[in-house]
């Protein structure tokens, strides 16, 4: 059984400067109402891991039109002006990151791995500073894994023993961060007494607090 | 042509270069009208990298699903037979080879087959999201792309912006000509005859190798 948490909760789970992985593709699949309450809490100086920068007022981008983002690693930032704006002003360090290379980051960080060898992005800037390994005369780029203290992530529907599911194109990074942080908080769509065990997304293991979306 | 059908024929032909079975990529903006050109008698499976194969129509009142989205973040449909799974496994499909082809768009693409689509230094950032693991896993890379912007050539020697791939193009295709990128550089393989060879040479920054270029059809 896992601790069910009210949104106001979430205060005991989050402070100044930490790190943070929030799931969701252009804030589709994001838990949007722990956005909202993260920008009433003003946590500062976030390290935010996320596929994109969202939009202004949707998604991640929520924070960082805030101010409360100091580093941003993402793959694509451009349907948000603001990071834009305040990544060209030296406000908020951005680091983008091919989708692929992020995802697979991510789930190395999860599955205990030192890294991994991908082909992309050689021969452009994002090879600068990384090492190449050669195998079978090919080469690749060492890409290293990624973690976080905490990923907030967003369920459709969530048993009471954590297991989770996630629908549809929500889906996206939520399954892959559920591994790679300290501590895991779902929101869920819905709680339900069981999950067909035979198609569970996310094992209970990763989820460590469920808030319900509609309290 | 106006813009739109400039960008309607450069589809066009794009489309007849997709196969029955292909898993297809369609980056957004010109590649993604191609889906609207396919011949009948040719199906294929369309990948959106957030995490579907089976990309739909964009929805009616009835069947409108906010949790069915695209790369874009728009809401569509899924097709018959089509399915939803994470982002590591989307980008194991993407750079494990299973992608047939993706089809982008440029900001310049050279005749060594590198291109370069996600950043202008100072000017705009929006970042490269999939496009750089799409662009180096798919088995054929199709650029579309109008063969100039604002008369200034994208189709260039050398790439003169960052890289989104390095030798990973295969094919331009343009309002002017079809071109294939080959070991021995950047062959104009059909040409649109609204356009004599001097004018696409002249609009192109790069080498054209030119021999016997065939007419650009567009019907079977």
């Amino acid at each position: 059984m896992k601790e069910i948490i009210k949104l106001s909760e979430l205060k005991n789970h989050v402070f100044d400067g930490m790190s943070i992985m929030v799931g969701g593709f252009m804030a589709v699949g994001t838990p949007e109402k722990i956005m909202d309450e993260l920008v009433r809490l003003n946590v500062k100086d976030l390290t935010i891991i996320c596929n994109d920068a969202g939009f202004v007022d949707l998604g991640v981008g929520k924070l960082i039109a805030n101010s409360q983002v100091k580093t941003l690693i993402a793959s694509h930032i451009g349907l948000n002006p603001e990071a834009g704006r305040l990544m060209s002003e030296g406000l908020m360090e951005c680091i983008l990151v091919p989708q692929g290379t992020l995802a697979e980051q991510i789930r190395a960080g999860g599955a205990g791995l030192g890294g991994f060898l991908t082909p992309t992005g050689l021969g452009t800037i994002v090879e600068k500073g990384k090492k190449i390994v050669t195998v079978d005369s090919k080469d690749f780029i060492l890409e290293l894994p990624i973690r976080a203290d905490l990923a907030l992530l967003y369920g459709t529907t969530v048993d009471k023993y954590g297991n989770t599911n996630f629908t549809k194109t929500t889906r996206n990074f939520n399954p892959v961060m559920a591994t790679a942080t300290d501590k895991v908080i779902v929101l869920a769509r819905e709680i339900v007494e069981r999950i067909d065990p035979d198609n569970v997304d996310t094992p209970h293991v990763f989820i460590d607090y469920i808030i319900k979306e509609e309290e | 042509m106006d813009r739109q059908e400039t960008k309607n024929f450069i589809a066009k032909r794009v489309a007849k270069e997709l196969s029955d079975g292909d898993l297809v990529n369609l980056g957004i903006g010109l590649p993604t009208l191609v889906g609207n050109f396919l011949p009948t008698d040719v199906k294929i499976d369309l990948q959106s990298e957030n995490g579907l194969i089976g990309l739909g129509p964009a929805p009616t009142e009835d069947n409108y699903d906010k949790d069915i989205t695209n790369a874009g973040g728009q809401v569509v449909t899924l097709v018959e037979g089509g399915m939803y799974f994470d982002s590591a496994l989307s980008f194991a499909i993407i750079r494990g080879g299973h992608v047939d082809v993706t089809v982008l768009g440029c900001l310049q693409v050279d005749e060594l087959g590198s291109l370069a689509s996600w950043i202008i230094p100072g000017k705009m950032v929006p970042g490269m999201g999939g496009a750089m693991d799409l662009v180096t896993g798919a088995k054929k890379v199709i650029i579309a792309t109008t063969h100039t912007n604002r008369g200034k050539p994208k189709i260039l020697k050398e790439c003169t912006l960052p890289l989104t791939a390095k030798n990973q193009v295969n094919m331009i295709i343009t309002e002017m000509g079809v071109m294939e990128v080959k070991e021995d550089g950047l062959h104009l393989l059909e040409y649109n005859p609204e356009y004599t060879i001097m004018e696409i040479v002249e609009a192109t920054g790069a080498t054209l190798i030119i021999k016997e270029p065939k007419v650009m059809e567009l019907e079977d």
